[in-house]
């Protein structure tokens, strides 16, 4: 077996892995090393050719190829070092190794100073949400259909029904519009949009396709090829209502029903998970459960935007560096950051108290949509921060920031209160 | 005529309401800002959008290549612009904003790489 070692090592090569290696280079870790099973760096942003990327990080809006751009350039101005066509297979969080094979080396084991995983996230599939019908060829989730007409010049079908009203779900409608398919419906269990209203006009209203709240797919028909689905509108439990059910020919349902962190190999390092964001819990320096081993991007949570991943692994990529070198902050003390009202997860899940001076970034979502509300932060029973917000939203990332030194008490609560 | 806007410039999503004719507008309410009001003047009227695609290429280890406006482009010229998108093969290898298709459809816009490849 071929052994090879590195200061930090970096699982995963998209905006993640690579913004993490870039920081990592500037806080002054020696070697780093992206290792990435795509035979190109980027992720999945390579297939994003739509603009929207960028807004707040850049103050311009790039399309994903551009803003993954930006960051290999630099990555390759700082040498940091890419194994590719590298499919790591697992990592030993006692050790610092990583295990992966690689078509240039076979079984490979890195040795590293410390660890970041930016694995990002897989879409989930038809087996997930199960809808019942045969299984013909044509049902495809958007991201795999999007990566065959924006990479491979592959269009998946002509006449499309795409279930989800997500960013991806949308964006794909009217990349398939452009291209020639026709769109006969976006269709969303929810009574709201999942995805960013500025993607409901230009994607949807725009071309003039129909989207459909408050109702779901219950059923594909087709043998060899998808001839149609059956869409009803559901109830206040999500039950479809039989007689609200109507048939639209189609040759090919594209699925946009979430993303889901991937995090085998987080499993396997016996790193602790989230159940509400199915990826690894961490501190505000993006350290896992495992000291020494960090993680940012879409394999910790769900992230709608591009710049918001930069940011935190950037974190990641910069206390990776401080852990390869000894210079950690030191560790006092740990407090949970715990969900109030109206909020459904909170990113860092534990802060260290480490007796410096500090600012901590704290990430969030709701659960419902409000408008008028305070964005709040309390810590032994006294409020410690207080923002307020004109409208939140289960698909908006919330955030504040708060001091170190005002967390006197065991925990730190966020709420969002009228 | 009179349209409804969704402004797009922030995540608040205003109601915008315009009524005129062409680039004459006789009132317009429901925007909660400045830029709000400018975007929902300029959508009425000249509603324009960043066009992103991807143009074949040949001489390169992949057969696509994504391209995007430099600028955004008149809404309504969208499918001409695609027509000549279409029909147009890039050659390998190109930089990120080497210009692709100059002046599409005569709108005074170049299509750029959006990539290098
Ligand atoms: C279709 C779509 C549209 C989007 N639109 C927008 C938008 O308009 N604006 C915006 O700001 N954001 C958008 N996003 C979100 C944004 O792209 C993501 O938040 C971002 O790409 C996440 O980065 P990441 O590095 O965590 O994950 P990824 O980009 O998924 O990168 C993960 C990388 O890890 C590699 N990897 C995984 N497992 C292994 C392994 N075992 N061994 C080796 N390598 C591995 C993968 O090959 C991949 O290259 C969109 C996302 C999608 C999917
Ligand atoms: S009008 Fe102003 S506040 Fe309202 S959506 Fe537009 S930019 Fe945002």
């Amino acid at each position: 077996m071929y052994e090879t070692k590195c200061d930090v090592a970096i699982i995963g090569g998209g905006p993640a892995g690579l913004s993490a290696a870039v920081a990592a280079k500037k806080e002054g870790a020696e070697k780093v090393l992206i290792i990435e099973r795509d035979v190109k760096l980027g992720g999945i942003l390579q297939q994003c050719i739509h603009p929207g990327f960028g807004l707040t990080y850049f103050n311009k809006e790039l399309t994903g190829p551009e803003y993954a751009g930006a960051f290999k350039e630099e990555a390759k101005k700082l040498s940091v070092d890419a194994l590719l066509d590298a499919m790591v297979l697992s990592v030993d969080g006692e050790e610092k190794t990583v295990t992966c094979v690689c078509s240039e080396y076979g079984v490979t084991k890195i040795h590293a100073g410390s660890i970041v995983l930016a694995m990002g996230c897989r879409e989930r599939t038809r087996a997930q949400i199960q809808i019942p019908g045969t299984r013909p060829a044509g049902v495809y989730t958007a991201g795999a259909a999007q990566r065959l007409i924006n990479r491979q010049n592959i269009v998946v079908g002509k006449d499309i029904v795409i279930l989800g009203s997500g960013d991806i779900g949308m964006i794909m409608a009217r990349r398939m519009t452009l291209e020639g398919c026709k769109v006969h419906a976006v269709v969303e269990i929810m009574d709201y949009l999942a995805g960013l209203t500025r993607n409901k006009v230009q994607c949807l209203d725009d071309f003039g396709i129909p989207l459909k709240l408050s109702h779901t797919v219950t059923r594909i028909k087709g043998n060899e090829r998808v001839e149609g689905v059956y869409i009803a509108e559901v109830d206040e439990n999500k039950k479809p209502i039989p007689e609200t059910e109507e048939f639209i020919p189609c040759d090919t349902l594209l699925l946009s029903v979430g993303l889901i962190p991937e995090n085998e190999i987080t499993r396997g390092a016996e790193i602790e998970i989230s159940p509400v964001t199915n990826g690894p819990t961490v501190n505000q320096y993006m350290e896992t459960s495992k000291e020494g081993i960090f993680a940012c991007g879409n394999v910790v949570h769900v992230n709608d935007l591009v710049d918001n991943v930069t940011v935190e692994s950037e974190k990641a990529g910069k206390y990776a560096a401080k852990y390869a070198k000894g210079e950690m902050p030191s560790r006092n003390r740990t407090v949970p950051s715990v969900c109030g009202n109206n909020v459904r997860y909170i990113c860092p899940q534990t802060i260290n108290i480490s007796g410096e001076d500090e600012k901590i970034s704290l990430y969030f979502r709701v659960m419902a949509p409000d408008t008028g509300v305070f964005l709040t932060a309390s810590s032994a029973g006294k409020e410690i921060y207080r923002k307020k917000e004109l409208r939140v939203n289960p698909g908006e990332m919330c955030h504040v920031v708060i001091n170190a030194a005002d967390i006197t008490g065991d925990d730190v609560t966020i709420s969002v209160v009228k | 005529m009179e349209k409804e806007i969704i402004c797009t410039v922030c995540p608040m999503g205003c109601h915008i309401f315009v009524e005129g004719e062409g680039d004459r507008i006789d009132r317009i309410e429901g925007f909660t800002c400045k830029r709000g009001e400018e975007y929902g003047r300029a959508e009425f009227s000249h509603p324009v959008r960043i066009l992103t695609s991807t143009v074949k290429i040949t001489g390169a280890d992949q057969p696509l290549l994504p391209v995007r406006s430099e600028g955004p482009v008149p809404k309504e010229l969208i499918p001409s612009c695609m027509e000549e998108i279409r029909n147009t093969v890039a050659k390998a290898p190109v930089g990120v904003h080497d210009v692709i298709i100059e002046n599409i459809c005569g709108c005074g816009v170049n299509i750029i790489a959006s990539d290098t490849v």
